[in-house]
């Protein structure tokens, strides 16, 4: 238990810089936030009020206490676009994003370790060759060049499945397979070969030697010590996914955040930008976090040792 | 053909792919062994004996190894025979575990990392018979206890990483017994373990054989483990078998070249119990003449109350435990002496030689080498001082850089000191090079295009290019075989009698020790219990646990066989204690001439 | 048992190389692939800016073997330009960011102690953000362009590498040949440049082949998006963008480019992947 709280107090600092630097983000911005804030044809009166109520008027640090403080409490400016409050213009986008991820982190994981494992046991055979070469070609595969063939074949040609947004459940089909399929190649790539090495461990030949059954050599002894590394490519590769997602809700124009954020820097929608990259950094920090808790469960040495 | 009693291995050759076609490793292999019989398939490295265990279990199958011709006889429970070279995949799993059961040399990788002890048990006896989980695990739970396993309810909970390797291979003693076996193939089960424990070790597998009548085929490269345990040996090199006897022929009267050789090669304790002068070993062109090298005067390097601790700290740095790997320690080396460090691991005599060529950083006490201080603040920045002391280290492969040839490596401390300038370095470097017996050709070789001998011997070359008057040999013959390990152990003494120089022994192994030290120094938990010279320590020890150490010992001659040995299954405790928790280091007392012994309390056992 | 022949560690690793054909095919298409791109002037048939208004939106014929877009430029010659752009941002990005993160990674690994704490803590804050996310922030600060892509690309390469190296350079420490030469009295700057480095670089070159491959996806995906290469630059993100419209309708537009992408990405991958397995077996 004391591991995961340890692991939990870990996590402050870096979410702390992760915080100064998307406070900085706005500092070193090219021109006057407040100007920016006020709109262009203001007059030096409302840039002059702007500064004020945005507060860019008091030391340095007291304006990161008051942000820090704001954004606590959900308070994240307003965006300059819409004039909108962020954090509804956020919250609308969140769930799109989210689904999307995890259908693609889903079948992406279940996929790949399976495959991964698969061309491990078939080591050196075809099958092994043929698998990897599929996952370097996955690896390889530009997302958006996908979504336009899933596109055309699935809606122009066959017109079994809608070309975009988010209407039913049938339109998460395309966008979550092409999301997810570079995290599949990597992970298979990986997951074989953690599992090639762990087959030449020796105590994987000790399980042999008791006579056991070859699926609980595998499965049991096997793969159970080859997931402790993937399960932390895992959660690096979720990182991944969620800048993956930004191009993929553009190609399948996806009510998302990653289409919100492209869209805001193309208007120059700071306080929106801003918000965006704190929300999907503490998320890809909050998974790694579970990530590095399951590998406390998976790994009893680290969670017993520490 | 004769039918077996239990395993009859007939003609056996096994193959491995190699660059191009196939190399064999086992070649036209014939052994036997019967119920409740100790077979011993001895051989160095390289002499396919582990290969053969695997062939008999199809092990080999999970690998490259291919067997090409020969037959496995075995006689199973309902006393068919069968040909192992011919079952399928499905019966030998079968036959693995109820009937022949292995334990292996990595008692630290043999286990699975990530699962409970008593599962690994269980699932062994789960498999084979119809009995649920948690009988199984209460079987499990009698095996702990009969391998002598202390508390062994609490262990059958726990993960191989939190019990020590000579328990780890106690529990792979267990797992082997699970289901009752009638041939069990240990595979250099007590190399990696300290000398006291293999005495336990060994100590319950004769025990087991003796009780359950299991056949033991015990594949060893060490000659005393050979004599303590086995009834008949078989003598293997290059794949082929050499010779075939009991083990008192063997012993007592080899016929053939090469165990001839080997049983020359194999230190004997006590061998040089009526002299107190080192001596080679009695290998063409040495002959065993004790030699006196070391020179009166004042000590070339004197340690005074030397301590090196570790910090073991927690993810947020703060102090959790310190490892006392060096307290107090106090010792001097005369010119032309060696002074032998002996001690089981984790003792410290590693930390002690390297705090002394400061690759670790001493936490106080004094080092002075040659009369001067090399602790001191200006030591560091002065090469100069690193100059007089080399070191040589156990393995001879990683203690060179693989990308760089023999010739740059022995090259560099002779540039670094600037000893030699263009032209001379490469004459200095063929020089030291034919100094250590090897071809000056050598020079362009790179270490990976060199067996394990001739790397040592460009390791010990390296550290004579500084021209040192001390060399620290750190358990520098360890890691070689037998017969080269003689040949280094001599070129080392050979260099004394030359060079005049003074060797600090870092040693495990008590009769190579008795060969090259003039006097002996116990180390247990980072202090030195017992110091003096070399006779009165090994003849008449006097602490408690030199006694223990020397117990341990096995001795290559099977007319010296001991019943029982005296060795309880205590072990050695931790050297890891509190942040303030300090060690009690008393000064040692004298008790003869020369002869010091620890009479306080160290680590509560003594 | 024959005489051993004598190999060094190099030609050891190229005799390994040598038997993955797979991977010298993917060697030949890289080179290829940069020549191409090194003679793009005399190579491309047409202009890859000279709009033609009576071929607009035409199929691979034989005057355009790979089409006209919806200016009538011929795509195949916008391919061959538009490799340059590709092909610089993936080798500047991945080179920029392994120096970098090789520096970074050597002098945190040598030093230690709070040096390295510092320098670690950064790349953990720097491996807090999803690497496009960071690109895509850094884009946002610059402006949008090539070189501002390059820059973006190279900046998350960085605690890649670093750590890579650090981790290297932490385990050839310790290593017993490098402890030999501080017993023997050698400086530390010459234990890093004899033993250290060398013993990193192959790690190194082997890594940054392979982020050569995603470095142009990833600027691929940033100019897609309308962050990276502005019209009417015939950067292959931006023409996969602009072929948008006509998907079901010409789709050569969105074929070629993509497929150009993937060539090019996967021969880095091969490559990457050779080079590694031919440098792990020596290793073994």
């Amino acid at each position: 238990m004391l591991f995961f709280l340890r692991r939990l107090v870990g996590a402050i600092p870096v979410l702390f810089a992760v915080s100064i630097f998307v406070f900085g983000f706005v500092r070193v911005l090219p021109g006057d936030p407040a100007r920016l804030v006020a709109g262009a044809d203001a007059t030096e009166q409302e840039v002059a009020s702007a500064r004020q109520s945005l507060g860019l008027d008091r030391p340095i640090w007291e304006q990161y206490v008051r942000y820090v403080g704001a954004s606590l409490k959900g308070d994240l400016g307003v965006s300059s676009r819409t004039r909108e409050p962020v954090i509804d213009v956020i919250a609308a986008r969140f769930w799109p994003t989210l689904w999307l991820t995890l259908a693609a982190m889903g079948w992406a994981t279940l996929a790949g370790t399976f495959i991964g494992v698969w061309a491990g046991t078939k080591r050196g055979r075809w099958q092994d060759q043929v698998a990897m070469l599929v996952a370097i070609g996955g690896l390889s595969f530009p997302g958006f060049w996908l979504g336009f063939l899933l596109i055309n074949l699935f809606s122009v040609h066959l017109g079994w499945l809608p070309t975009g947004g988010f209407d039913s459940w049938l339109s998460l089909l395309m966008p979550s397979f092409t999301l997810g399929v570079g995290v599949a190649a990597v992970l298979a790539r990986f997951s074989r070969s953690a599992f090639v090495d762990v087959a030449g461990e020796d105590f994987v030949r000790t399980a042999r030697s008791k006579g056991l059954r070859e699926r609980r050599v595998i499965w049991r002894h096997g793969v159970r010590n080859a997931l402790i590394p993937v399960v932390t490519l895992t959660g690096l590769e979720f990182g991944t996914l969620l800048g993956g997602a930004i191009v993929v809700e553009t190609v399948f124009a996806w009510p998302g955040l990653g289409r919100l954020l492209v869209d805001s820097i193309a208007f120059r929608d700071y306080p929106v930008i801003q918000a965006e990259i704190l929300l999907l950094s503490a998320e890809f920090l909050l998974i790694n976090l579970v990530i590095d808790m399951l590998y406390g469960v998976l790994n009893p040495e680290i969670r017993l040792r520490s | 053909m004769s039918q077996p009693d239990l395993l009859a291995i007939r003609n056996l050759s096994v193959s491995f792919p190699a660059d191009r076609g196939r190399t064999t490793v086992v070649q036209n292999l014939s052994l036997t062994v019967s119920p409740g019989e100790t077979v011993a398939l001895v051989g160095e490295s390289g002499s396919g004996k582990s290969v053969t265990s695997l062939a008999v279990t199809r092990l080999l199958d999970y690998g490259p190894g291919r067997i090409d011709a020969g037959e496995i006889r075995y006689r199973d429970r309902d006393g068919t025979v069968r040909d192992l070279v011919r079952e399928n995949a499905e019966s030998m799993r079968r036959l693995r575990g109820p009937e022949i059961a292995m334990i292996f040399q990595q008692p630290m990788s043999s286990l699975n990392p990530v699962m409970r002890i008593g599962e690994q048990i269980a699932e062994a006896i789960v498999q084979h018979r119809e009995i649920g989980w948690s009988e199984a695990e209460a079987e499990a739970l009698q095996l702990l206890e009969r391998v002598r396993i202390p508390d062994a309810r609490r262990q059958l909970k726990r993960y191989p990483f939190e019990i020590s390797g000579g328990m780890r291979q106690r529990v792979m003693i267990a797992i082997a017994l699970a289901s009752r076996p009638r041939l069990l193939i240990a595979d250099e089960p007590t190399t990696a373990l300290d000398v006291t424990v293999q005495a336990q070790v060994l100590r319950l597998l004769r025990e087991l054989r003796n009780d359950l009548g299991t056949g033991l085929l015990f594949i060893t490269h060490d000659m005393g483990v050979v004599a303590e345990l086995a009834d008949r040996v078989v003598v293997m090199r290059g794949g082929e078998r050499v010779e075939e006897g009991s083990v008192t022929q063997i012993f007592g009267a080899p016929v053939h070249a090469y165990t001839k050789s080997l049983l020359a090669a194999v230190p004997v304790l006590g061998s040089l119990a009526e002299t107190p002068l080192p001596a080679p070993f009695a290998i063409p062109p040495e002959k065993a003449v004790p030699q006196d090298t070391v020179a009166a005067g004042a000590p070339i390097l004197q340690v005074r109350d030397l301590v090196t601790r570790f910090d073991v700290r927690n993810a947020f740095g703060m102090l959790n435990a310190r490892v006392h790997a060096v307290e107090q320690v106090n010792l001097d080396i005369q010119p032309g002496e060696t002074l032998a460090l002996v001690g089981e691991s984790g003792c410290g005599k590693s930390t002690l030689g390297r705090s002394i060529v400061r690759l670790e950083t001493p936490r106080s006490g004094q080092i002075v080498f040659d009369g001067k201080d090399v602790l001191g603040a200006d030591a560091e920045a002065n090469p100069e001082l690193r100059r007089g002391i080399q070191y040589v280290f156990q393995d001879p492969y990683s203690a060179l850089d693989p990308r760089l040839t023999v010739g740059f490596s022995i090259a560099e401390p002779i540039r670094t000191h600037a000893l030699r300038q263009g032209a001379a370095v490469t004459d200095r470097v063929a020089e030291l090079l034919e100094l250590v017996g090897l071809p000056t050709h050598f020079a362009a070789r790179y270490p990976h295009e060199l067996s394990g001998g001739q790397c040592q011997r460009v390791g010990i070359a390296r550290a004579l290019a500084s021209e040192p008057r001390l060399i620290i040999a750190d358990e520098a013959v360890a890691a070689l075989d037998v017969s080269i390990r003689a040949q280094v152990v001599n070129l080392l003494m050979a260099l004394q009698r030359r060079l005049g120089l003074s060797c600090l022994f870092i040693s495990h192994d008590m009769a190579v020790v008795e060969r090259v030290s003039h006097r002996v120094a116990v180390m247990y938990l980072g202090q030195i219990v017992e110091i003096g010279p070399r006779q009165a320590v090994l003849t008449s020890p006097q602490h408690a646990y030199t006694r223990r150490l020397l117990a341990a010992v096995p001795i290559p001659d099977p007319a010296r066989r001991r019943r029982e040995l005296a060795i309880d299954d205590s072990e050695v405790p931790s050297p890891l204690r509190a942040p303030d928790d300090n060690p009690t280091v008393a000064p040692l007392v004298e008790v003869g001439p020369g002869h010091y012994v620890a009479r306080h309390p160290v680590g509560g056992s003594y | 048992m024959t005489a051993p022949t004598i190999r060094s560690p190099a030609g050891e690793f190229w005799r390994r190389l040598r038997r993955r054909h797979t991977a010298l095919a993917a060697g030949v298409v890289v080179l290829l692939i940069v020549l191409i791109a090194i003679f793009a002037p005399l190579l491309a048939p047409y202009d890859p800016a000279a709009a033609d208004y009576d071929a607009v939106l035409q199929g691979p014929s034989l005057a355009h073997l790979a089409g006209t877009d919806s200016y009538g430029r011929d795509i195949l010659s916008r391919i061959i330009w538009g490799g340059r752009i590709s092909l610089t941002v993936g080798l500047v990005s991945a080179f920029a960011g392994g120096l970098v993160g090789t520096a970074l990674g050597l002098i945190s690994g040598w030093a230690g102690g709070w040096v390295d704490t510092a320098l670690m803590r950064l790349c953990d804050v720097l491996f807090a953000f999803p690497g496009i996310l960071l690109a895509i922030a850094v884009v946002a600060l610059l402006g949008p362009g090539v070189a501002n892509v390059v820059w973006a690309v190279a900046v998350f390469s960085v605690p890649v590498f670093a750590r890579l190296v650090r981790g290297t350079t932490m385990a050839l420490k310790e290593a017993q040949y490098v402890q030999a030469g501080r017993t023997i009295g050698v400086p530390g700057s010459k234990l890093m440049l004899y033993h250290i480095l060398p013993g990193a670089l192959p790690v190194v070159i082997v890594y940054m082949s392979l982020r050569i491959g995603s470095a142009i996806l990833v600027g691929a995906a940033l100019s897609f998006i309308g962050l990276g290469a502005q019209p009417p630059s015939p950067e292959w993100g931006a023409m996969l963008a602009d072929g948008r419209a006509y998907l079901g309708v010409a789709d050569h537009l969105t074929l070629f480019p993509g497929l150009a992408i993937f060539i090019v990405v996967l021969s880095f991958n091969v490559l990457g992947d050779g080079l590694r397995d031919a440098l792990s077996q020596r290793l073994h």
